[in-house]
């Protein structure tokens, strides 16, 4: 019986999602309806739940929903699991969402894009709902991805600004960098299991032990991957600058979202996945450590702050690594009522935060006191101005990953310039061919060339993608070097290990349609609009909301997004990947993540940020 | 005006002229708690009002009027009026011109796009150097000074405060380890204490003729910090903990923070930025021609404009205007405000004998005013004004509730631990509450809590002195400002045994913007201080006798009770009530409760432009969820403040009692017949045409650019230092109003009607310049009412010329309640039947 209800905490959320898609963008008053009645009959029906289920003794529960694909040794299933760590989590996410929304309701009244907002509030609520029922790695997958989308989307949610998309870019790359992190301990337990396995599995410990004394090695891998995305949907070190410049949506969305249901996932991940690390002591440590850096940083972060969300950011941050530091403890209910608690606290405080102006200058004109002393001013001038200064640049957070990782690449993207469209489809298309007869004829290569030609592939493929995210003009050449990246990925892997060719085709299949309808739509606007490329925000979405909706999706589609097979292709190209082949799985993880990321930076490019037209008000670059 | 038309004949760069000219342009918003009105637009006030917004348009890439296509839908509708526009076609350019204007008008299709001059100069490193300086200072930048500013929401506030602000960062960058600035060069100059800005930008930009443009261009990036920083240069005390900080410091450590990000990104060197720029860009200040789409808009504004205009003054003209001669049963003196125009209206539609008066909420009593257990003392007079008097309150009962929640305990690493384990789960509730039972929270800006009603009020001199003020008013200044006070609203003779004296003021919950819903009279204030005071000298025996000796008689039998209106809530407190006597309880008895009702009907009228409030249920259920969207945390819009003003009336309250005017009219009260040479007159024009014409046109341009001119949607707004709101957390200061308050705005200008002869008017108008300026220049509109022909004459091009209004017919009504029920937007005016 309680497995039949199971499902339903995925599927009440969806309907809602639908529902809300398909009403009117001005029926103001269904659109917040179809939101909280959403949410408020998950919270019901969740509370019964946990009431029945605690009657019979809080045992977990773990369903196989339905087989996705299953070929020879593999299979791609749906599966949900429940236990207390899904409770709190389910509990939460369907209380605050129902909080929200009804808040909501009056809230965004007459705001353009209300429609819009409430579509994006049920699509998180979707995505939350099924990461935190997930049963295995692959279903997570599918509800992490949806999270990092409707994020993007919620950030981004004044479209029309430059700050706004440009952080929502921001964000969802670093995003992009925890589902590296995925991806690779996807792939990696994928071959330590030899299955998908189910976290209900996990729990079996001398499962787990044996496999771990076997592949040591194997298992601090999968930890880390797992520790890196968490750090990164957390906001932890060296990640945390994100979390404050999430802040640029309407404040209840802010709220929900950063405050408290997304920026816990991350510890959600590491509860979900304890089993398998609690014996690797070096890996508690380092999520015990990790946990205390940040909070340190975080909470001298948040003393200097004198913006009142960047504050209540910050103050978060420090808690959640603290909340690290319980869970890599083992002191999971702790851990739980720590996330409730901050979670109910900092969307509180974000929604009151602005009647702060109020509250504190009443209070600042009754109690002033010229100037209060604080500990830092016991410690030696010099420290204390160097420790205030770095505090104040949040710890050159927010210009590390910049600095670290996507300048060199778009360096190195630029130094690719020579490489135009016409160019490398002259050369790259007949090696492409040569490299399809080739694989006609691996069986004759000997074993240095197999090896080393999946690398020099995956290597064009990645430089493909590398050169479409950093092109500056061409719109359609960026599009195409995506989709060239694709088919170099596959003819890669290919080489890599007899398999079926079905295999490569469900990964193509999404991959070329949304391709193709991605040079569609901007063919289709270039007819009107002269002024479309990638050197600047464009806005197009002033003009073309539904273009860009097509457009959004076609990019989507095109990196993987749950929406075609491609989604699916990528967890079964990564399964023909061999263990020993990091260098491989590195490339292939890397141009993944990279792919998507450069279409969320062309979909961002020409449809949002500032409009180019200026008959209507456009904001300042800086407001 | 010493503005910038000198590119030709003087091309070095004067330091001093420029940060003049940039502190005159940017926006001169003060903090939020000192929210006060005023043109956006003052820089150009000099000029004509067309003219002004064509050129500030072409050089600051505003959009100052509507587009051509909505005019052109307001035509559709019927809201501009065919014939109105045919008369302002016709007196722009002739009968002749008529058809071939309004085809243009009507059908020529226009390009309203705006491509500044603005940013262009700057907007060269970009494009030749493809570096992004913005991008690399303006948030180091912000941030440094948002917390050199702060008033206290960081924890650990800027270690160095007290020398100034760039004494301050170089005392930081000295003893840091890591400073601001990281290259050497940068640091070196910032240490060079006499550095000068023509030498940064020599480095920058090389070219003396550039200079100036450059820094227009590199401050207006950031208009609303820069504009917030001369604010606090030159009005140090807006800041309750107080900065020392000049326009010029920030521009100094901008520059250097620029020198130091090309350092960064160019280490083998760079060149300023005039050299191997192929062209230049036209001057910023530079001849703008207007173009036939300014003319255009110019036009429809106008047409716009008198539509309402004519519909207003033929209502005037049609509602009679015959003075009551019975006896009145109750007196009341409101403020000016727009908001009090339909309870006056209500009031007198109960009480047929409730005379209503008005005029500046200040009462004309002007002084700082110190609550008890205050650290500090609050301005409650207009802000021009500079009061030398202290009232101070005493014998307060009230106490200040606290919250948890905006402590700082919160940020802190263990207490946070602890507070989110256990005040988390409070919390939850809290939130579950204020969702479902909204109720006032110490987090609520309430406006009855500007005053204990129970305490006193140290209205007389006793000799004290406080902090340079006097505390109290001597009774010969007592009587000076009283009898201004009734002369200039013509309240001398017949008092009634209970005289009201109601300010008001606005409650709102997570609003940054709440000192812009009090009384802009009382410098964002409630006006309920000014009330009981100004009673209280009203009530002072001494008072009384001198007065009378001055020819106003006022009985014993009358006496005056301040009041305070909560415009929000629609509620009222009265003060010292206690102290009636006699036939005074009665007639107070009687109207308490005319008021108690006015105000219900007054929410009920409000509440049809509020989408969460079912406009026909009955009063009583209306007036509590008026009152509930006051303290609920998820409303945006408590409610709609000056929204739809578009009239100033000056003159007795007969011309217009007949009238409906859909709370669209600022009232003044003014008698012409005891102020022949207009001395009151120019007394209420000083003030109206800043504080009336100054809310107008800050609505009519946060409604038509709310984005550049206005602080666009409130709803991802984030409170940067107590001091203003930004988006997200690397955004500029939003200075102006957010789309929630001028979304039902019609950008109109303000008509302001003057009851008196034209010559005294003309004659009025041209004592004072700077209000000569509002009305010479058209920024506000001017018609005047001969008082006793009834002719109507507009002030035009610097005369006034006869104006007959085009309305004929106005609908009619005994009670227009109901009629609203149905009206979501502006409503029809309608007269009266009394």
């Amino acid at each position: 019986m309680m497995h039949l209800i199971l499902p339903l905490f995925v599927l009440i959320p969806f309907t809602g999602f639908v529902l809300s898609l398909l009403l009117n963008r001005r029926a103001e008053m269904a659109l917040s309806r179809v939101a909280y009645l959403t949410a408020a009959l998950q919270a019901a029906l969740i509370t019964g739940f946990i009431g029945a289920w605690a009657l019979r003794g809080f045992e977990a529960i773990n369903v196989k929903e339905v087989s996705v694909y299953s070929t020879e040794g593999y299979e791609f299933f749906i599966d949900l699991y429940f236990d207390r760590v899904t409770a709190v989590y389910l509990f939460m996410g369907a209380m605050l969402t129902f909080l929200i929304t009804v808040y909501s309701r009056y809230y965004l009244h007459r705001e353009e894009g209300y429609k819009r907002f409430f579509n994006t509030i049920l699509f998180f609520f979707t995505g939350y709902s099924l990461t935190v029922l997930a049963g295995n790695f692959e279903t997570l997958f599918l509800g992490w991805e949806v999270l990092g989308l409707s994020s993007f989307l919620l950030i981004g949610f004044y479209r029309d600004r430059y700050l706004p998309v440009k952080n929502s870019v921001k964000v969802f790359s670093i995003y992009r960098v925890g589902d590296v992190g995925l991806l690779l301990a996807m792939w990696m337990s994928h071959h330590l299991w030899h299955e998908n396995i189910t976290f209900h599995k996990l729990h079996n410990y001398v499962l787990v032990h044996d496999q771990l004394e076997a592949h040591s090695l194997v298992g601090i891998f999968i930890s880390l991957a797992v520790l890196l995305a968490a750090a990164a949907k957390s906001a932890q070190l060296p990640f945390s600058s994100w979390l404050p410049r999430a802040m640029e949506g309407p404040t209840p969305s802010s709220a929900i979202f950063y405050g408290s249901l997304s920026v816990h996932i991350g510890v959600f991940l590491l509860l979900r996945t304890f089993p398998f690390w609690e014996h690797q002591f070096s890996v508690r440590v380092l999520i015990g450590v990790l946990g205390l850096a940040t909070s340190v940083m975080a909470a001298g972060t948040a003393r200097v702050q004198s913006s009142v969300k960047a504050q209540i950011a910050y103050s978060s941050i420090a808690q959640i690594g603290l909340i690290f530091i319980e869970v890599a403890l083992g002191l999971e209910m702790l851990a739980l009522i720590h996330f409730m608690g901050n979670a109910f606290l900092r969307t509180y405080q974000l929604l009151v935060s602005p009647s702060v102006v109020t509250y504190l200058i009443r209070e600042q004109f009754y109690h002033y006191t010229p100037r209060e002393h604080t500990f830092e001013d016991t410690l030696p001038k010099r420290l204390e101005y160097t420790l205030y200064l770095l505090c104040l640049r949040e710890w050159d957070l927010d210009t590390f990953m910049y600095r670290r990782l996507w300048n060199p690449m778009k360096r190195l993207g630029r130094s690719l310039d020579a490489l135009n469209i016409n160019r490398s489809i002259s050369i790259l298309l007949p090696l492409f061919i040569v490299g399809l007869v080739a694989l006609w004829q691996v069986d004759r290569m000997n074993d240095a060339l197999r090896h080393a030609l999946p690398v020099i592939m995956a290597l064009v493929g990645l430089v493909l993608v590398l050169r479409a995210f950093t092109e500056r003009k061409h719109v359609r050449r960026a599009i195409t070097m995506v989709i060239m990246s694709h088919f170099w990925l596959a003819l890669a892997i290919s080489f890599n290990e007899h398999f079926d060719l079905g295999h490569s085709a469900i990964y193509l299949s999404g991959a070329v349609l949304c391709g193709v309808l991605a040079v569609v739509v901007i063919n289709r606007l270039r007819r009107t609009e002269r002024n479309v490329d990638l050197g600047r925000f464009h806005g197009h979405a002033f003009e073309h909301p539904r273009l860009a909706f097509l457009f959004l999706l076609a990019c989507l589609g095109l990196s993987g997004f749950p929406i075609t097979p491609t989604f699916l292709g990528e967890d079964l190209i990564f399964s023909h990947i061999h263990p020993d082949q990091l260098l491989l799985a590195g490339l292939v993880a890397f141009s993944f993540v990279l792919n998507g990321l450069a279409l969320i930076r062309i979909y961002a490019r020409v449809f949002l940020g500032p409009h180019v037209k200026t008959y209507h008000e456009v904001a300042y670059r800086s407001a | 005006m010493d503005t910038v038309i000198k590119q030709e004949e003087d091309l070095a760069f004067d330091e001093h002229a420029v940060l003049h000219e940039l502190k005159h342009y940017l926006p001169a918003q003060a903090p939020l708690k000192d929210f006060i009105h005023h043109n956006t637009l003052h820089a150009f006030q000099h000029e004509r009002f067309h003219d002004a917004l064509g050129r500030a348009s072409r050089i600051f890439g505003y959009k100052v009027y509507l587009t051509v296509n909505e005019y052109r839908k307001l035509h559709r509708e019927g809201r501009i009026k065919s014939d109105v526009l045919d008369r302002v076609i016709v007196e722009h350019h002739g009968i002749n011109g008529l058809a071939g204007w309004k085809q243009k008008l009507l059908e020529k299709p226009y390009d309203n796009s705006i491509a500044p001059r603005i940013g262009s100069l700057r907007a060269h490193w970009k494009r030749d150097r493809r570096v992004d300086l913005d991008a690399l200072t303006h948030t180091l930048l912000f941030r440094v000074l948002n917390s050199y500013l702060d008033q206290g929401i960081a924890i650990w506030r800027f270690p160095v405060w007290d020398k100034g602000f760039l004494s301050s960062v170089r005392e930081l960058q000295r003893h840091a380890w890591s400073g601001l600035l990281r290259g050497e060069r940068a640091i070196g100059l910032l240490m060079d204490e006499q550095v000068s800005l023509a030498r940064l930008l020599g480095i920058l930009v090389g070219d003396e003729t550039l200079f100036a443009d450059y820094l227009f261009d590199q401050q207006f990036a950031h208009s609303g910090w820069s504009g917030l920083v001369s604010v606090v240069e030159d009005q140090p005390g807006t800041l309750l903990d107080q900065r020392r900080i000049s326009l010029k410091e920030v521009i100094l450590l901008e520059l250097l923070l620029e020198i130091d990000a090309l350092d960064r990104q160019f280490p083998k060197g760079w060149k300023p930025l005039a050299e191997g720029m192929n062209h230049r860009p036209k001057p910023l200040f530079g001849p703008a021609p207007q173009a036939e789409v300014d003319q255009v808009r110019a036009l429809w504004q106008e047409a716009f404009e008198w539509s309402w205009y004519d519909e207003l003054l033929a209502g005037i003209q049609m509602s009679g205007g015959a003075e009551r001669k019975a006896l009145p049963s109750a007196q009341g003196i409101f403020c000016i405000d727009d908001r009090e125009c339909s309870l006056r209206r209500h009031l007198e539609h109960l009480d047929h004998g409730f005379d209503t008066y008005g005029t500046a909420g200040f009462f004309g009593v002007e002084f700082h005013y110190k609550p008890e257990h205050g650290k500090f003392h609050t301005k409650v007079a207009p802000a021009p004004v500079q009061p030398k008097h202290m009232i101070k309150e005493v014998d307060k009962r009230h106490k200040l509730a606290r919250d948890v929640h905006f402590t700082r305990h919160t940020h802190g690493l263990v207490a946070g631990l602890l507070i989110s384990q256990t005040l988390g789960f409070w919390s939850a509730l809290k939130l579950f509450v204020s969702i479902f039972r909204p109720s006032s929270t110490p987090g609520t800006s309430d406006s009855f809590q500007h005053m204990d009603a129970f305490a006193s009020l140290t209205v007389q001199h006793q000799g004290l002195f406080e902090e340079g003020l006097q505390v109290g008013f001597t009774i010969a200044e007592m009587t000076t400002r009283v009898e201004n006070t009734l002369r200039s609203i013509g309240l001398v003779k017949a008092f009634a045994p209970v005289v009201y004296v109601v300010g008001h003021g606005a409650s709102s919950v997570n609003n940054p913007h709440y000192a812009a819903y009090d009384c802009g009279a009382c410098s964002g204030r409630p006006g309920s201080v000014n009330a009981r005071v100004f009673s209280q000298m009203a009530n002072h025996p001494e008072v009384r006798a001198q007065l009378r000796e001055r020819g106003i008689d006022i009985p014993y039998t009358t006496r005056f009770l301040g009041a305070l209106h909560d415009t929000t809530r629609d509620e009222i407190v009265f003060y010292d009530e206690a102290l009636l006597a006699g036939e005074q309880v009665h007639a107070h008895e009687r109207s308490k409760r005319a008021f108690l009702a006015a105000l219900e009907r007054n929410a009920k009228e409000r509440s049809r432009r509020f989408i969460s409030i079912d406009s026909t249920l009955p009063g009583e259920t209306v007036h509590e969820r008026v009152k509930r969207r006051s303290v609920s945390l998820f409303e945006p819009r408590p409610e709609l403040n000056h929204a739809t003003n578009a009239a100033a009336i000056v003159g007795r309250r007969a011309l217009t009692r007949g009238l409906f005017m859909d709370r669209r009219s600022f009232l003044n009260s003014y008698d012409p017949d005891i102020d022949p040479e207009g001395e009151r007159l120019l007394g209420i024009l000083n003030a109206v045409a800043p504080v009336c014409g100054g809310i107008n046109l800050e609505y009519y341009f946060s409604r038509v650019d709310n984005q550049k001119l206005g602080a666009g949607t409130k709803l991802p707004h984030n409170v940067m230092g107590l001091i203003g709101v930004a988006n997200g957390i690397e955004g500029d200061l939003r200075p102006g109003l957010p789309s929630q308050m001028i979304e039902v705005h019609d950008p109109l200008r303000l008509l302001v009607v003057v009851e008196q002869d034209p010559d005294v008017v003309l004659r009025t108008i041209k004592k004072v310049a700077a209000t000569y300026e509002w009305f010479g220049n058209e920024w506000v509109q001017l018609v005047a009412i001969h008082p006793h022909r009834r002719s109507m004459h507009r002030f035009k091009d610097g005369a006034f010329v006869p104006y007959e209004p085009l309305l004929a017919e106005m609908p009619l009504a005994s009670d227009v309640l109901p009629l609203l029920e149905r009206v979501e937007d502006n409503a029809p005016l309608t007269l009266i039947e009394a």
